[in-house]
């Protein structure tokens, strides 16, 4: 409990609260990279996750489909670490290859959320659509879309929360953020700045489950959730 | 538990140097060095093997502890509904917390030992059982349950032969995603010198070299891999009904048929 104690007691000593070593700068690093790798990530997986589930007819598209959820189960295996000590040893360098793995490993839950929601809306729903003349772009933004909000956000979620734990955890390969103060608290063995890291870290994780809930509560439609 | 792990710890402490420090004279570290050098791999067989069998320790003893709680607390929420949205909040609040944060909060109470590893690994377990589990419940028809009170099943009867046998697939699929990822994420610990292969990361990592790095992915994937394809053989074993009169190819199709059909109405 001591530990704890100290943790707290680093976390509000003024030495914390200025410089590049403070916590103010380290997170704005990690809400920064964190932020980049969740933007690149939304933009690349979001709509193909979206298209792939709204395009469902077809051997090619099952096959499609098929092989995005393979795959999302095979990047569960992939452990985090390696790639990134990986990535930086290859390139000798240090932003851009510590973002790939960031983003690798959190386009599956997105993409895999994003199809599937879409791909369990209704066919009646659909077809009513359609019957009262939407097109496939009116379909997908009005009917699909809407109604895989849930699912959608619940990726989106899961993508938030890896990259942040992930980014937590490149600090070992030189990234900045929060990950620092538990990494060099190893280092230096002390251990109330790492304590005091770790407690920043799962402030903010909790801080990103509460963003989401909020915005499922203000996103959804109401006739949905209150079915879910 | 603990006691009977205790002796395959490998010297106690931070042990991310160790047996490892002696291929140091091997890492050239020069640019021009190939990515992986096979040579390396057969002269550490030995460090590679002890590293191996901590990461599956450190990987299996969480799903068994997970699976273990996770059973009677899955079954109570499935009963008790109004247990359910508090447990599976206070499990999800737990899974997003990352592993190094966990990890170095524990590293206060226990120690630099596997039970740092192990507690977190657990309680991620947990967070993907017990839904898990409530759904397996929940893919119990109704008939079904009433058809084994009919025939005078009791209630732990009716649940031990009944329920819980037709909730495998839906247990089991949490069983094998729990399993996976758990197998990744035992490398997150060789930051606190407790990660089975995930120290192949560090040590690589100290010396500029890339060899166990690879080696350590490989093989986590490919434990991954088989731990996967295990867990699909005893849910086969397991659910030998799922294979009677249809098997799962022609099952697959009808699921199909059904889903296209009335898409291909509409046309």
């Amino acid at each position: 409990m001591n530990a704890i104690l100290d943790a707290i007691r680093w976390f509000f000593h003024g030495q914390q609260w200025h410089g590049t070593d403070g916590i103010p700068h380290r997170l704005t690093e990690h809400l920064w990279y964190s932020g980049l790798a969740f933007a690149i990530t939304v933009l690349i997986a979001l709509p193909v996750g979206l298209l792939l589930g709204h395009v469902r007819r077809g051997r090619a598209a099952s096959f499609f489909g098929f092989s995005v959820i393979a795959s999302a189960n095979g990047a569960r295996a992939l452990p985090t670490l390696g790639l990134l000590i990986l990535a930086v040893l290859v390139t000798s360098s240090s932003l851009v290859p510590t973002l790939i793995p960031l983003i690798v490993l959190a386009i599956p839950p997105v993409l895999v959320n994003a199809y599937t929601g879409v791909q369990q809306v209704e066919p009646g729903l659909r077809d009513a659509a359609e019957g009262m003349g939407m097109t496939g772009t009116q379909v997908l933004w009005r009917v699909e879309a809407p109604m895989a909000l849930p699912l959608v956000l619940l990726g989106l979620r899961t993508a938030a929360i890896q990259i942040v734990s992930t980014a937590t955890i490149a600090a070992y390969v030189g990234l900045g953020g929060l990950g620092r103060f538990i990494v060099d608290g190893l280092k230096r063995q002390e251990y109330s700045s790492t304590a005091g890291g770790a407690l920043l870290v799962i402030l903010l994780a909790f801080l990103i489950q509460f963003v989401f809930a909020l915005l499922r509560r203000v996103a959804v439609s109401p006739g949905l959730r209150r079915t879910s | 538990m603990s006691a009977h792990l205790a002796p395959l710890l490998p010297g106690g402490g931070l042990g991310t140097g160790g047996g490892l420090a002696s291929g140091r004279a091997l890492a050239v570290g020069d640019d021009g060095e190939p990515l992986v050098r096979w040579d390396w791999i057969g002269r550490n067989s030995d460090i590679i093997t002890q590293h191996l069998n901590d990461h599956l320790v450190l990987s299996i003893v969480p799903v068994l502890l997970g699976l273990a709680v996770s059973l009677p607390v899955g079954l109570l929420c499935a009963r008790y509904r109004w247990l359910y949205a508090p447990v599976v909040g206070l499990t999800s609040v737990l899974y997003a917390i990352p592993a190094i944060a966990l990890f170095v909060v524990l590293v206060a109470f226990t120690g630099l030992t596997r039970t740092t590893v192990i507690i977190p690994l657990t309680l991620y377990t947990l967070s993907v059982l017990v839904p898990a589990v409530v759904d397996g419940m929940d893919s119990v028809p109704e008939h079904v349950r009433q058809a084994a009170t009919a025939m005078g099943f009791g209630t732990l009867r009716r649940l031990v032969q009944v329920e819980l046998p037709i909730a495998v697939p839906v247990v089991m699929a949490g069983l094998r995603v729990a399993t996976v990822s758990n197998i990744s994420l035992v490398s997150v610990g060789a930051l606190i010198g407790v990660g089975g292969l995930g120290e192949l990361f560090t040590d690589g990592f100290n010396r500029d070299f890339t060899t166990p790095i690879v080696v350590g992915i490989a093989l986590i994937i490919a434990l991954a891999l088989v731990a996967d394809v295990l867990l699909l053989l005893v849910q086969r074993l397991l659910t030998p009904w799922a294979r009677a009169g249809s098997n799962a190819r022609t099952a697959r199709r009808a699921v199909r048929a059904e889903l296209t059909e009335p898409e291909e109405a509409a046309l």
